[in-house]
């Protein structure tokens, strides 16, 4: 019965990751931090990525703010934060936000409040569906490590 | 490009590297890439604080150089650090891939440049370089 878990936890975990792939929203860049995660440091890949979430709703909240203003004017400004958002959604391979931030970019350089609304938006939607299946995925992932510490009791003495 | 870095007044062996980059993400990264191959790294978060940090007497087998930082960027601070003499290996790192804004981080003085993001592999070629 547990064995069987295991598989179909591991099954959820392939069949999440091949759509996150399939549909553009993960790059090859995830599978690099995947495989710098080991035993030294099992945790690597969750704690990057919330380090990436804590930054980019900081980063979010700064672009909504600054289009939010009246008087807003500083496209430099918003360069600047857009420029670190794509760096780190390209260095956790988070790419379709990383495309997004490449067309809100371009609106930015043309000065084109509207077009950086437009992409704002959807920059948080997309930043949102990230987030809830990267939880998802660790999730799956943490309920297979609870799951073989169950089934294999004797490697813990 | 310029000569290798000094590695005199430290007991360890091991390479020492210093990661100059404004961004959490890639400091994360790029240090476990460094530990991976166990190289020592230390992280600043601008090219001011990586001139500090060489003024305070310190020096690194390897610096890599993000090139868009608050206070002082990549380009200015590798020119700095040249300035002061340092000839450690500096690789710059950035997410630009304009022709001219790169050409101009070069010969600022780097010894190598990858673009972003910086994977194993491409650690591995910089590494080589430095003993090669």
């Amino acid at each position: 019965m547990l064995g069987l878990a295991a598989d179909r936890l591991r099954a959820d975990m392939n069949r999440l990751l091949a759509f996150l792939f399939h549909q553009g929203i993960l790059d090859e860049q995830f599978l690099q931090l995947q495989q710098l995660q080991d035993e030294s440091s099992p945790n690597f890949v969750s704690e990057v990525v919330n380090i990436y979430f804590h930054e980019s709703e900081k980063l979010l909240r700064s672009l909504r703010s600054l289009l939010m203003d009246r008087e807003f004017s500083d496209y430099n400004k918003m360069g600047i934060h857009l420029n670190q958002f794509m760096g780190s959604s390209s260095s956790i391979g988070a790419n379709r936000i990383r495309n997004v931030c490449v067309a809100f970019r371009a609106a930015s350089e043309q000065n084109n409040r509207a077009g950086c609304l437009r992409a704002l938006e959807l920059l948080e939607h997309e930043y949102c569906f990230l987030k809830n299946k990267l939880h998802e995925l660790f999730q799956i992932q943490q309920q297979r490590v609870l799951a073989a510490g169950v089934r294999y009791p004797m490697q813990n003495i | 490009m310029a000569a290798q870095g000094i590695q005199g007044g430290r007991k360890s062996n091991k390479m020492t590297a210093l990661v100059a980059d404004d961004n959490m993400v890639n400091r994360a990264i790029h240090h476990r890439l460094l530990d991976n191959l166990g190289i020592e790294s230390e992280a600043v978060g601008n090219g001011k604080e990586a001139v500090d940090i060489h003024c305070s007497g310190k020096n690194f087998d390897l610096i890599l150089m993000d090139m868009d930082m608050p206070i002082m960027n990549g380009i200015e601070a590798t020119r700095k650090l040249r300035e002061m003499g340092i000839r450690s290996m500096i690789a710059g790192v950035s997410t630009r891939s304009v022709e001219h804004e790169i050409r101009e981080f070069i010969e600022a003085g780097l010894d190598d440049y990858q673009e972003k993001p910086l994977t194993m592999s491409k650690l591995i070629s910089i590494i080589h370089k430095i003993k090669g």
